[in-house]
């Protein structure tokens, strides 16, 4: 993913969105601040979702930080594969969907984008 | 300023002129003047001698030196002195929670032997450092049931502890349905119970509040059905009973929990409680309160630390598995000594000792006319029926130094004055005997 | 070092109890065991030795300094543990008639009053078995007042982001949903944003004063005007008393509820994580939800719950071992000494602070309280030496670390509470440790990273320890 290109929230996750269905993943900064990453875990593989339900939950072994929708919508995809291997994450953290959804309404007005997002890191 | 305070005010008046500042209340000016408290402050001290002297009198006022027939979870078992001796040491009984592993390696080696000593009684795969009681482990665990299971009712037999079922309501908090399982003649009525989508768990006693041991194998029937359901069990054990009676991981259990009381505590009018809590493997990320594990040092050396602790508060706040913090650590470390001093071989007579004692005691009363033993089976502890009121013949037994056993009458939907007796180990022939005949006397 | 469990087993008796002859059962075979515990039959001695060679490698608080912050490691007297242990407090059943264990009653009641007068509030229940016990039940005080007021919908507790986990812990466990305040530049809550998220639905909000970065917060009379106003209650978490007593009462400064934590304040002994205790405080109008307490009826004492009780959250009164260590710590204090020692744990604190806030960043610079907050943010930005890398450090010399990565509200934060039973002496040294540290971040800071060398044990692989999860022997 081009980091430029995508849309991040405050608690720094990036958004790909593409028509009707978004991808979601965490940033490099992030995934630094977790340090090793040893367990990723997803509390709704498949099936609707609200916004704001913890879609994933990643945790090293001091720190635990959940990815919440930032839509209502149906889960398309997991990375189920990070379940078994949740050190990969870290390895890059902008080129690793963790989850696809599917919305029927988004309201981008609170996503940042990348610049806006750099400046809250400062 | 009292000996407990190494610095006096000349020491003060060093640290004040190296910070610049006046007097001490200089550091407290900041505080806003409509809420500072001035009241007069008295110096009234009591001397270390009279301290003593009058917790000795207030100690004095409790009779602690009566053979005691109360159980329901606590029982005045035998303390071999190893224990005192061990939780007296400073570096373990002064020290924090072992937060720096490198420093703390006797806290924690100790709470990594103390969860494997559990689930070698208990047969259950992983257990966590302690909860404050039995009572708060049974609530916890149906909250953790749920959580598994992600589902909200909860099954409680009517044969558990009347004050756990208290604490499983004060903590359900709007989140568990709780329904409760009948009991027919002092043990769970499992043919009759209801399973449904929502059921996260069973919860049941064994032995139960009223002494019975549950038909094990009756239960495992149970637990398969749960199983299958998608639904846990939960069941509450007595520590010590688990040297003799089958392992609740042999019939199904999910979740274990305990009072640990009887393991090395004394009766403390019920504040040296010890929460016990286990479970299977695949449920520990949703185990409550700390948990050690083994590891290695940069050296290769074996070390222990406080291992999952992204379940915990400090880490997870308002999605962590429980609040827990502080448990019962100290407590803990001494059930540890009393345990190991004990070996399989002692705990497992301990235990026979109680047992064989109740079972004196009950074969006796059950010759007295007038009372009737309720229970088929039973370890140490078990109901009887009496033709007077309990408090009566509690009157008479504590007039003549006996501390008698507890009225339940209440606890059952009969009418019947029903007495439950328990028995710890340390309980004589002769204490049994005066009990007996005082009964005998009264029920005339 | 060999774990108990690799002991083999003795054949050798075991005569602490004599068997009792009189009588045998047997039970019906299926309700037996048929395997038995794993649990090695071993000798005193070697039990013994043992558990003396494991204490040899902890660090307590006789053993030296312990400035952990939020946790009040202060000395535990030892008067107190030898009453604690009379027989009279010891060997009494908790369902025994309370006519004989009026002894206990009365302590108990004794301290609820103690505890009120301190604190400012109306009424106690001793029964939490630990600070975050404490706190639920609080909450759940809350809750039910609110409900009895008609008032059920209010569902938000508004939390700063500098507490303490156990708080949003608390709250979400009683069923409420968590708000987060921020901290202004002078580390009190954020006034403004209070004001913006203080609405209907506020049930209440908790707070430690001073907090824990150890600073007043100055603007306590307007919150509690605003919490009230808006219908809320206000919840005081007592793990800083240590710093006020005498000097400010939580009752006072508008508080409805709180929890004290006599493990902390009131000198009982941590025991490596427990038992505390953390009596929960009331004021007036929020008596009738109380668990368990000790009321006197003429000459008698006897145990009571609320009229409209939140229900027990426990099975028994209280960890009476540690209420009998409070009261008699707060005996020998006497009114005055209770206030010695707050003046002496700030007096200490602020001392420190002077002294270390010229070699590390001082999160706020304004007098503290009993603690006060450290980071070692700039170190890391200069030397890439961290917050743990001190503290690894400290363990070479015999001293506890401060508390490290809370709150977590500053990079590399660092938590230092000396108590008040820290001698000036005590103080220099550690002073001197840390300016040694220091320097050798900026000289060798390899050495830093390889701390600590001198410990029963280096740096422990604490990923492993996640990954491949070794629970029990």
């Amino acid at each position: 993913m081009k980091k430029e290109e995508l849309l991040y929230t405050k608690d720094h996750e990036w958004l790909n969105i593409k028509g009707e269905e978004v991808e979601i993943g965490i940033s490099g900064y992030a995934a630094d601040e977790l340090g090793d990453i040893t367990f990723i875990e997803f509390p709704y593989p498949d099936g609707e979702v609200a916004e704001g339900d913890e879609l994933v939950s990643i945790e090293s072994v001091k720190a635990a930080s959940s990815v919440d929708s930032p839509v209502d919508g149906t889960v398309m995809y997991v990375n189920s594969k990070l379940e078994d291997a949740p050190e990969k994450l870290a390895d890059a953290p902008f080129d690793t969907v963790l989850i696809k959804l599917k919305f029927s309404h988004i309201d981008t007005s609170t996503f940042l984008s990348y610049d806006e997002y750099k400046k809250t890191l400062e | 300023m009292n000996h407990y305070i190494p610095n006096d005010k000349s020491d003060q008046k060093k640290m004040l002129d190296a910070i610049g500042v006046e007097s001490v209340e200089d550091l407290f000016s900041h505080i806003p003047d409509e809420i500072r408290f001035n009241s007069e402050v008295k110096d009234n001290p009591l001397s270390e001698f009279e301290v003593k002297e009058k917790l000795k009198s207030l100690a004095d006022k409790n009779i602690s030196n009566y053979p005691c027939f109360l159980g329901a979870g606590f029982y005045d078992t035998y303390v071999p002195s190893t224990v005192g001796h061990i939780t007296s040491i400073s570096e373990f009984n002064t020290a924090y929670t072992p937060y720096q592993p490198e420093i703390s390696q006797g806290t924690l080696t100790a709470i990594f032997e103390f969860q494997t000593a559990i689930c070698e009684l208990s047969g259950m795969d992983v257990a966590n450092a302690s909860m404050y009681d039995g009572a708060t482990a049974l609530a916890e665990a149906v909250l953790m049931a749920s959580r598994c299971t992600k589902r909200k009712r909860a099954l409680v037999s009517k044969a558990v502890n009347p004050s756990y079922v208290e604490v499983i309501n004060s903590y359900s908090c709007g989140k568990i349905d709780i329904v409760y399982i009948e009991e027919r003649n002092f043990v769970t009525d499992t043919e009759n119970i209801k399973l449904s989508d929502d059921l996260a768990c069973v919860v049941l006693q064994n032995p139960n509040f009223f002494g019975a041991i549950e038909d094990m194998d009756k239960i495992s029937s149970l637990a398969e059905k749960l199983h299958e359901n998608g639904s846990l069990l939960i069941v509450s054990a007595n520590p010590t009973s688990l040297s003799v009676l089958k392992p609740p991981a042999e019939y199904g259990t999910d979740i274990f929990t305990g009072e640990g009381q009887p393991l090395g505590g004394n009766l403390s009018y019920g504040g040296a409680a010890l929460g016990l809590m286990a479970t299977k493997e695949k449920y520990v990320r949703q185990l409550p309160s700390r948990i050690a594990g083994q590891t290695v040092d940069k050296n290769g050396k074996t070390g222990y630390v406080l291992t999952l602790q992204t379940r915990e508060q400090h880490i997870k706040r308002e999605r962590a598995t429980s609040n827990i913090c502080s448990n019962q650590a100290l407590n803990a470390l001494g059930a540890l000594v009393y345990m190991m001093t004990y070996g399989e071989k002692g705990l497992r007579l301990s235990a026979e000792n109680s047992m064989n004692k109740a079972h004196y005691l009950a074969d006796k009363f059950s010759k007295i006319g007038g009372v009737s033993v309720m229970n088929a089976s039973f370890f140490n502890e078990f109901t009887i029926e009496l033709n007077i009121s309990p408090s009566t013949l509690n009157d008479k037994l504590l007039k003549q130094g006996i501390i008698g056993g507890l009225d339940i009458s209440k606890e059952s939907d009969t009418e019947k004055n029903l007495y439950l007796i328990g028995i710890g180990d340390k309980i004589s022939k002769q204490d049994m005997d005066r009990f007996i005949e005082i009964t005998a006397k009264a029920v005339k | 070092m060999k774990l108990l469990f690799e002991y083999k087993n003795s054949d050798n008796r075991k005569n602490y109890l004599d068997s009792f002859e009189e009588y045998s059962t047997s039970l019906p075979k299926s309700f037996l065991r048929t395997s038995r515990p794993n649990i090695p039959n071993i000798s005193e001695p070697e039990v013994i030795k043992h558990f003396t060679a494991l204490a040899k490698t902890n660090h307590g608080v006789d053993s030296g300094s312990y400035p952990l912050g939020s946790c009040t490691m202060k000395y535990n007297p030892k008067v107190n543990e030898e009453v604690a242990k009379y027989d009279g407090f010891n060997h009494i059943h908790p369902l025994q008639d309370e006519r004989s264990v009026q002894g206990v009653l009365e302590l108990c009641f004794d301290l609820q009053e103690t505890l009120s007068k301190i604190t400012g509030m109306d009424a106690f229940s001793l029964q939490p078995a630990a600070g975050a016990h404490g706190e639920f039940a609080g909450l759940l005080i809350i809750k039910k007042y609110l409900i009895s007021e008609g008032l059920g919908h209010k569902n938000t507790i508004l939390i700063p982001d500098s507490a303490h986990g156990t708080n949003p812990a608390s709250a979400a466990m009683v069923g409420f949903k968590v708000i987060k305040i921020p901290s202004d530049g002078r580390g009190n809550m954020d006034i403004e944003v209070l004001k913006e998220k203080i609405d209907l639905n506020t049930a209440g909000l908790m707070l430690t004063n001073p907090n824990t970065l150890g600073l007043f917060d100055e603007h306590i009379v307007e919150i509690s005007s605003l919490v009230h106003g808006a219908g809320g209650l206000l919840y005081y978490d007592g793990a800083n008393a240590n710093a006020i007593m005498q000097k400010a009462r939580p009752g006072d400064m508008g508080f409805d509820v709180l929890h004290l934590n006599l493990h902390k304040t009131f000198s009982t002994p941590h025991g490596g994580g427990g038992p505390g205790a953390g009596p929960v405080g009331v004021k007036e109008h929020l008596k009738e939800f109380l668990p368990n307490y000790v009321q006197r009826n003429g000459d008698v004492f006897e145990n009571a719950l609320g009229k409209n009780t939140i229900g027990n959250i426990r099975a028994y009164f209280g960890n009476i071992p540690v209420l009998i260590r409070a009261y008699a710590y707060i005996l020998s204090m006497g009114e005055k000494g209770l206030c010695d020692i707050s003046e002496n744990a700030v007096l200490n604190a602020n001392y420190l602070m002077h002294k270390l806030k010229k070699i590390f960043s001082l999160a706020y610079d304004r007098v503290c309280m009993h603690e006060f907050v450290l980071s070692a943010e700039n170190m890391k930005k200069e030397y890439g030496t961290t917050a743990l890398d001190i503290a690894k450090s400290l363990l070479d010399y015999s001293i506890h670390p401060p508390t490290v990565y809370f709150p977590l509200i500053i990079k590399e934060a660092m938590m230092i509470e000396p108590t008040e039973t820290e001698s000036l002496e005590g103080l220099d040294g550690f002073v001197k440790v840390m300016i040694k540290i220091a320097e050798e971040a900026k000289k060798y800071p390899e050495k830093l990273k390889a701390a600590p060398t001198k410990t029963a044990v280096g740096r422990l692989d604490e990923v492993k320890a996640v990954k491949e999860p070794r629970l029990r022997f």
